[in-house]
C-alpha cells in the first residue's frame, strides 16, 4: 500500500524522530512511503484560536497538495492534526467548491495507530522495548477519532514492555494549543494532575500519540527532574 | 457581594489556583459527581439513544419555539396560571417586584433558580425592601456568605465543610461544629420559620410542558415543594427555552437530568404544577404566576450555530468534567453560568465584549461534549465564539502574528527560512516565558524532518 506521510509541523521542527520512526514502522508493515516536501501545517493553530480566514487559507493549501497524491492513504503520527483535517468540512461548510475536496482528503487521512489497526489490520508490528510504560490518551485522538483500544493493542504487543493503565488516562494534559500560553498557570495546574498520575504509576516511560501532549508532559517532567521518559507511539513501535 | 468580572478571568483564575481550600473542595466534589454520573449513565443500556432523543426533542422545540411557547401559555392560562413576558433582566425583576408590592409582601422564600441568579433578582428585591431567603441548602450557604453560586447545581461546591461550619457559627450563632447533620438541622430549623412567614415563593422551572401547561421542577431537599405550596403566591421564573412539547417527553429528560447532574436515578422530589388550585378550600397558593424570560435567548436562537446552546438542561455535568473548571472553580468565570457551557452562554447573554476571555478558557479537550446529556457540541461553539472575537476584538499583535503565520505556512521557502531563523533565535532569547514559567521547552531540531528526508 502506498502511503503519503503528513509529518505535522511540530514533528518536523521539534521532534523529528517521531517522523523517522513512523516511516520505519510503515515500511516494516509493507507500505511504500512518500513525503511531499511542500507540506507545512494543517491549520489547527489558527482554527483553534479563531482566525478562520487564515485557517481556511492554510487548509486549502493542505487539500491542494494532498489531493494530488496518488497514495492510497495519508497517514500522520498525530491524532490532533488528523482530527483537524477531519474538521475541514466545518471550515468549508458553506463552500460548495471546497467542501467535497475537503471531505475527500479527510476520508483518506488516518492517524498512525488507527491506520495500522483499522486499515491494515496489523496489531503487532514486531517491536520490542524493555520496561514499564503507560499510555496517555491525547484528547483529539480519543474524542474526535475515537482511538482508545487501537494504541493499547499495539502497545500490548510490544515484546518486553510491561503496560500499566494510567489513572484518568483520558484526562486532558492541559496543553490545548494556544491555551497553554494564553493561560499558562491553568495549563500547568491541569498538567500537574497528569504528572501526579504518571508518578503514581511508577513507570519508566509515558507514551502518547501526539507530540504536543508529549512536549507538555515532558516539559514538566524535565522541569521536575523526573527520570520518566516521554515517547511517541511511533518511537516505541520502531524499537526492535 | 463579591462579584468577579468575566473580563478579569485570568486574574480570577490565578487567585483561585492559589486557594488550597478551594482546590481541595473542587477536586473532591467534581470527581465524586463525575464518578456518580458515569455509573448512573452506565446503568441505562440505552443512554446514547436517550441522548439522541433528548437532542431531537430540543431541536424540534428550538426550531418552532414560538409555536410551543404559545401552546404552553394557552394551556397554563386555561388552568388559571398568569403569564408574564420579560425581554430582559430589568423587566423580569420589575414585574416580580411589582407582584410582591401589590401583595404588600415582606418575606420571600426562594428555591434554587439559575435564571433568577442570571437576572440578579435578589438584589432587586432587597433594594425594594424585601427580605429574601434562599431555601436550597447550598444557595442558603452562599447567601449567608454573600457570594454568587459557583456551580449550576451545587452552588456552594467551592466550600469545605469547615468553612460552612465557620459561616454558620458567625452568621447563625450556632456553637462550632463540623457535624454535617447538626449543620443541616440548624439550617432546616431556621428555614422552616421563614417558610411559615413567607408571603411569596419564587422558584425556577426545569421543564415547561406545552401540551398541558405544566411546569416541572426537580430537587432533593423538599424546599421546592414548600416554596411552591406554602406562600399564597408562587412565581415561577423560566427561560423561554425550557418548554418541551409533550408530557411523554419527560420520560427522556427525567432519566437524563438527575443522572447527569448528581448521578441519581431519580431526584427525591419531582413537582408537577399545572395552574392554580381547583377549589378555594384546596391547599396551595391562591395564585401561580409564570414569568418567561428572554434576556438574550432569542438572539442565540436566531443563529444556526449558536442555537444549540439553548438545548442545555442545566445539569452541570460539563462543569464537573472540565479540566479548567476542576482547577479554578466557578467564581473565576465571573458569571452565574461557569464552566464550558457558561463560557458558551455568558458571552452570548452578556455580550461578547464583556466576556471575551471565556471562550478561550478551554483546552478544547472535548470532555464536556462527551458528558453532555443533550449532545451540545461545546468545543465547536467555543471555536465559533473565538472566531467572532478574533474578528471583532482580537488583539492587533495576535492578528498580525496569525497573518504572518499563514504567510509562512503558505510557502515552503518561508517555512524553511523561519525554521532556520528559529534555530538561531532560540539560543539567544527565551522564546516564550508563558511556556517556560512552568515547563522546559523542547529545542528546535538542528535538522528538520524535511531535511532528513532530503538527505535520505
Amino acid at each position: 500500500m502506498k502511503v503519503s506521510l503528513f509529518v505535522t509541523c511540530l514533528v518536523d521542527q521539534l521532534w523529528t524522530s517521531i517522523g523517522v520512526s513512523s516511516v520505519e514502522v510503515l515500511r516494516r508493515v509493507g507500505c511504500e512511503v512518500e513525503f511531499d516536501r511542500r507540506q507545512t501545517c494543517c491549520a489547527q493553530p489558527a482554527y483553534n484560536t479563531g482566525y478562520l480566514k487564515e485557517a481556511r487559507q492554510v487548509a486549502r493549501r493542505f487539500i491542494s497538495i494532498f489531493e494530488e497524491s496518488n497514495a492510497d492513504a495519508i497517514v500522520s503520527p498525530s491524532g490532533s492534526c488528523t482530527a483537524m483535517v477531519h474538521h475541514y468540512e466545518q471550515l468549508f461548510a458553506a463552500d460548495p467548491e471546497w467542501l467535497p475536496r475537503a471531505r475527500a482528503v479527510a476520508a483518506k487521512t488516518h492517524e498512525l495507530s488507527s491506520f495500522l489497526i483499522r486499515v491494515l489490520k496489523v496489531e503487532d508490528v514486531g517491536a520490542s522495548w524493555k520496561g514499564r510504560l503507560t499510555w496517555h490518551d491525547a484528547c483529539h485522538g480519543l474524542r474526535d477519532l475515537n482511538l482508545k483500544s487501537e494504541p493499547r493493542t499495539l502497545i500490548r504487543n510490544v515484546r518486553g514492555a510491561e503496560f500499566v493503565e494510567l489513572e484518568h488516562a483520558d484526562a486532558c494534559c492541559g496543553f490545548g494549543g494556544t491555551f497553554s500560553v494564553k493561560y499558562p498557570e491553568i495549563s500547568v495546574a491541569i498538567l500537574d494532575q497528569k504528572i501526579d498520575a504518571i508518578e503514581r504509576a511508577g513507570v519508566d516511560a509515558v507514551v502518547s500519540g501526539d507530540a504536543s501532549c508529549l512536549m507538555q508532559i515532558g516539559g514538566r517532567l524535565s522541569r521536575k527532574g523526573s527520570n520518566v521518559q516521554t515517547m511517541h507511539l511511533a518511537e516505541l513501535l520502531s524499537r526492535r | 457581594m463579591n462579584h468577579l468580572s468575566s473580563e478579569t478571568f485570568r486574574e480570577n483564575a490565578r487567585a483561585a489556583l492559589a486557594d488550597v481550600h478551594l482546590r481541595g473542595a473542587l477536586k473532591n466534589a467534581t470527581s465524586l459527581f463525575g464518578e456518580r454520573r458515569k455509573s448512573a449513565a452506565a446503568s441505562l443500556p440505552n443512554w446514547e439513544e436517550l441522548r439522541n432523543q433528548a437532542r431531537a426533542i430540543k431541536d424540534e422545540v428550538l426550531s418552532h419555539l414560538d409555536k410551543y411557547l404559545e401552546e404552553f401559555v394557552r394551556a397554563a392560562e386555561s388552568r388559571g396560571a398568569k403569564i408574564h413576558w420579560a425581554r430582559d433582566a430589568a423587566e423580569a425583576n420589575a414585574i416580580i417586584c411589582g407582584l410582591a408590592a401589590e401583595r404588600k409582601a415582606r418575606v420571600i422564600v426562594k428555591s434554587k433558580s439559575m435564571t433568577t441568579e442570571e437576572t440578579h433578582l435578589n438584589a432587586a428585591l432587597e433594594a425594594a425592601g424585601l427580605q429574601v431567603v434562599e431555601t436550597d441548602l447550598g444557595e442558603y450557604i452562599i447567601q449567608l456568605a454573600d457570594e454568587p453560586p459557583s456551580h449550576i447545581i451545587a452552588p456552594a461546591i467551592h466550600k469545605t465543610r469547615g468553612q460552612v461550619a465557620e459561616l454558620f457559627t458567625s452568621e447563625l450563632g450556632m456553637p462550632p461544629t463540623d457535624d454535617i447533620a447538626q449543620l443541616t438541622s440548624t439550617a432546616r430549623a431556621t428555614l422552616r420559620d421563614r417558610f411559615a412567614a413567607a408571603d411569596v415563593g419564587i422558584s425556577g422551572v426545569n421543564f415547561a410542558i406545552a401540551e398541558t401547561g405544566t411546569i416541572v421542577i426537580v430537587e432533593n431537599e423538599g424546599n421546592i415543594r414548600l416554596t411552591t405550596s406554602l406562600p399564597r403566591l408562587h412565581i415561577a421564573v423560566m427561560g423561554i427555552e425550557k418548554v418541551i412539547p409533550r408530557f411523554a417527553d419527560l420520560d427522556v429528560f427525567l432519566k437524563l437530568l438527575p443522572r447527569s447532574g448528581t448521578g441519581q436515578r431519580l431526584t427525591t422530589y419531582q413537582s408537577f404544577i399545572t395552574g392554580t388550585k381547583r377549589h378555594a378550600t384546596d391547599e396551595g397558593p391562591d395564585d401561580v404566576h409564570i414569568l418567561l424570560l428572554d434576556n438574550g435567548r432569542s438572539r442565540m436562537l436566531a443563529h444556526p450555530v449558536t442555537r444549540q446552546s439553548l438545548a442545555c438542561i442545566r445539569c452541570g455535568a460539563c462543569l464537573n468534567a472540565c479540566p479548567v473548571y476542576q482547577q479554578v472553580g466557578g467564581h473565576a468565570y465571573g458569571s452565574v453560568y461557569p464552566g464550558p457551557i457558561g463560557s458558551v452562554i455568558t458571552p452570548q447573554l452578556m455580550g461578547i465584549e464583556k466576556a471575551s476571555q471565556l471562550p478561550y478558557a478551554s483546552s478544547l479537550c472535548g470532555a464536556c461534549r462527551e458528558v453532555c446529556p443533550v449532545k451540545i457540541d461545546i468545543p465547536r461553539l467555543l471555536l465559533h465564539l473565538r472566531g467572532e472575537i478574533s474578528e471583532r476584538k482580537g488583539s492587533a499583535a495576535e492578528r498580525l502574528a496569525f497573518k504572518l503565520w499563514a504567510r509562512v505556512m503558505m510557502s515552503p521557502a518561508l517555512y524553511k527560512m523561519s525554521s532556520l531563523v528559529g534555530r538561531v533565535l532560540q539560543r539567544v532569547m527565551p522564546i516564550s516565558r508563558a511556556w517556560t514559567s512552568g515547563r522546559d521547552l523542547r529545542p528546535i531540531e538542528s535538522k528538520s524532518f524535511h531535511e532528513l528526508w532530503s538527505d535520505e
